[in-house]
């Protein structure tokens, strides 16, 4: 088997440059995506290939932005429009959720939006509260969009790729701290037709006792907890969720009635969040009479980002609180 | 151009005069132009027809929608566009079918010059499968080839307008975008943002800003601190006419779509119109403004009857030729209304459909876990 060693950022790039090479009515557009190679690289190299006409640097205007965007995709264009992080997508929601998500249904078909939204989402690294908000409960809560959360640099490559060609408005959520982050890609994933369906998820890791889903980031430290507790002989089954909206809920429930046992893994916030939504689909469905114990969410806290490390540290996820909720739950 | 004009009027002059008319405006209002459209134009008698024909239907459906309204046949919000019908007029013959438009949700006017029927328009509001919309949009969310509606928040069609004319732009096609909004939009942020980048980028857009002296129920005067609308655009050249003229919009919109195509950037339009109704139906309109102020515009600045007065005037149809085209009007509004009154709601089995394009079909949740809905693109 061949493998190349790739990292998010780059699998991002590489993706973005294909399907700017394959359509021509692909185009990238947001703040410092040109010239500035973009604020965190993913757009390197892509202005000086391409130029003005298709890769396009923004005034500090998301609101205004995005509605250019949302009208050239309804006008026949294929934007990528960029969000510097999704927190600064809020000035802009209304024309992501208004304008793009609603559009097909309100027009009965006539007028279709095939953007996609992309830009780096959740926590990172001692940014503070305003720049740290995970948005995949807001986006995922609409329908008319569909929401995605690549982990691996081979979800980032694929899942960008369907993103890119659904004729849909697809919300595309990146995370900065895996964007440097490298991966094992296989050769079949280097080829240009390499896509991922949006919608399914993944088993990244099998496992008999407990089912862990999670998206983004934090799929990582599920494999971290996971190789912990496999010492103790407690497998865990990590599936990559991939996609918020539209949930893959057989996926989990398949596990489900597997192991008996679940527990959510996110980022963002408790309340109204992912987790909320897979126990509440799971009470609902089939996988709930095999349940031994309550599904249980572990999540960022309930609080807004702090700065101090220390403290941010212990405002997300860390391993330590994923082992011993598995084993809560085990106990139960 | 002005002496082109002047030597086809002779010429018309010269023979049947009920072939057309040179008629004169007022110079309009102009900002960072060193011209402005011309003073003279043409009108020949089967624009003359056209364009009254058009008018009287835009007119007639407004009103039938009223009462369809008061009757409760039509529900939720109805924006009416009587007296504002040579804005909606006008600019369609400056600009061509194959050019794009996009407005606010006074659009019913729109919806029609257009490309949409009277039928399709009025049973859309009243929620019926034969809707434009299949009924599901109603109002404010109609959408025609090259019309991206039909747009329910204030100031968010002026992005999405000059994002049409970015896609003009990008794909080479000598083709325009139209941007409407109105006096109360015009201070949202998101239209300065839109006004610096369809210029940076020189964007084939022509913004036209439907002055209709209120947002609601606030004149101009109490929204903004300037009510020179044709020069916010401060450095995008502006003009400001008579909205109430058809011809004078009409002169305004190919000069400015000119101005466009030739790749000058965007330029800005006020067009100082009036409504007769209320905001919607349900305002009554009078609260905020005298019944005066309303009976004088109707009395001395109808579009239909300036048009009409103009065209008796010159000889370019008769009194009778004009009723006649009113009784047409009317049959073909009554027929869309019975149309819309009769055709059935939308089925039931169309709930869930159109969440996505060119996707394959999927299950939507229902109101309760156990109902699972079906989706079709």
């Amino acid at each position: 088997m061949f493998y190349i060693r790739v990292t998010v950022r780059d699998a991002l790039n590489q993706a973005m440059d294909e399907e700017l090479e394959r359509d021509e009515r692909v185009f990238l557009l947001g703040e410092e995506v040109a010239q500035y190679d973009g604020a965190y690289k993913v757009s390197r190299g892509l202005w000086k290939k391409y130029g003005d006409k298709r890769i396009i640097d923004t005034p500090i205007t998301e609101m205004g932005f995005a509605g250019i965007a949302v009208g050239a995709a309804m006008a026949g264009l294929r934007p990528i429009c960029e969000f510097m992080t999704f927190n600064f997508s809020m000035q802009a929601i209304d024309q992501v959720i208004n304008s793009a998500a609603k559009t097909y249904y309100m027009s009965a078909g006539r007028q279709s939006v095939p953007i996609v939204f992309r830009g780096p989402n959740g926590a990172s690294a001692g940014v503070a509260a305003q720049h740290s908000q995970c948005f995949a409960a807001w986006y995922g809560h609409c329908p008319g969009l569909k929401v995605v959360s690549p982990w691996s640099a081979e979800d980032a490559r694929g899942l960008l790729k369907s993103a890119i060609r659904d004729d849909n408005p697809v919300v595309f959520l990146e995370n900065e701290l895996m964007y440097g982050v490298p991966f094992e890609m296989s050769e079949e994933s280097q080829s240009k037709d390499f896509l991922i369906p949006i919608g399914k998820a993944k088993i990244e890791r099998q496992g008999n006792h407990i089912t862990v889903v999670s998206h983004s980031r934090m799929v990582s430290l599920c494999l971290d907890a996971a190789a912990v507790l496999a010492k103790e002989g407690i497998e865990c089954e990590v599936i990559n969720m991939r996609t918020i909206r539209p949930l893959d809920a057989e996926a989990i429930e398949t596990s489900v009635m597997k192991t008996n046992h679940l527990i959510t893994v996110e980022g963002g916030w408790p309340q109204f969040g992912v987790g909320g939504e897979i126990l509440a689909r799971i009470m609902e469905g089939p996988a709930f009479n095999y349940l031994d114990a309550p599904a249980v969410r572990v999540t960022g806290v309930d609080i807004p980002m702090p700065y101090a490390k220390i403290l941010e540290d212990n405002s997300v996820p860390q391993i330590k609180d994923i082992i011993f909720s598995v084993k809560k739950t085990l106990n139960a | 151009m002005r002496k082109m004009l002047t030597i086809i009027s002779n010429v018309l002059r010269g023979s049947a005069s009920r072939n057309g008319a040179e008629l004169v405006s007022e110079k309009c209002d102009l900002h960072k132009l060193e011209e402005g459209p011309p003073l003279q134009a043409v009108l020949t008698r089967e624009e003359g027809l056209q364009y009254y024909r058009t008018m009287q239907t835009i007119r007639r459906m407004e009103l039938k929608a009223d009462q369809l309204y008061k009757q409760k046949i039509i529900r939720g919000f109805c924006h009416l566009y009587d007296g504002q019908e040579a804005c909606a007029v006008g600019i369609e013959t400056g600009i061509n079918l194959s050019d794009h438009l996009i407005t606010a949700y006074r659009a019913h006017g729109y919806t029609l010059t257009r490309g949409g029927t009277v039928r399709e328009i009025m049973a859309e509001l009243t929620g019926r499968r034969g809707g434009i919309a299949k009924g599901k949009g109603g109002s404010m969310h109609m959408y025609t080839k090259h019309f991206y509606g039909g747009n329910g928040i204030v100031g968010a069609q002026v992005p999405l307008g000059a994002g049409v004319a970015l896609a003009c732009k990008y794909l080479g096609n000598n083709e325009i975008c139209v941007c409407l909004y109105g006096d109360g939009a015009a201070n949202q942020g998101q239209i300065f943002e839109t006004y610096n980048m369809a210029s940076l980028w020189k964007l084939p857009c022509i913004f036209i800003c439907e002055n209709n002296k209120y947002g609601m129920g606030t004149s101009v005067e109490r929204a903004a601190a300037s009510t020179d609308y044709y020069k916010r655009g401060d450095f995008i050249p502006g003009l400001r006419l008579d909205g109430m003229d058809v011809l004078c919009v009409r002169e305004a919109t190919k000069f400015a779509a000119e101005h466009c195509r030739s790749g000058k950037g965007p330029i800005l339009m006020e067009l100082q119109t009036y409504r007769y109704h209320g905001h919607s139906m349900s305002d009554p309109g009078v609260s905020y403004r005298t019944r005066e102020e309303i009976q004088e515009v109707r009395s001395k600045s109808d579009p239909i009857s300036m048009l009409k007065d103009r065209m008796l005037s010159n000889n370019m149809a008769s009194v009778e030729e004009l009723k006649e085209i009113d009784v047409e009007v009317r049959k073909e509004i009554e027929d869309a209304a019975q149309f819309a009154t009769t055709d059935p709601e939308p089925p039931l089995d169309d709930l869930c459909n159109h969440i996505f394009y060119n996707d394959p079909p999927m299950e939507v949740r229902g109101t309760n876990p156990w109902t699972k809905l079906k989706s079709v693109s």
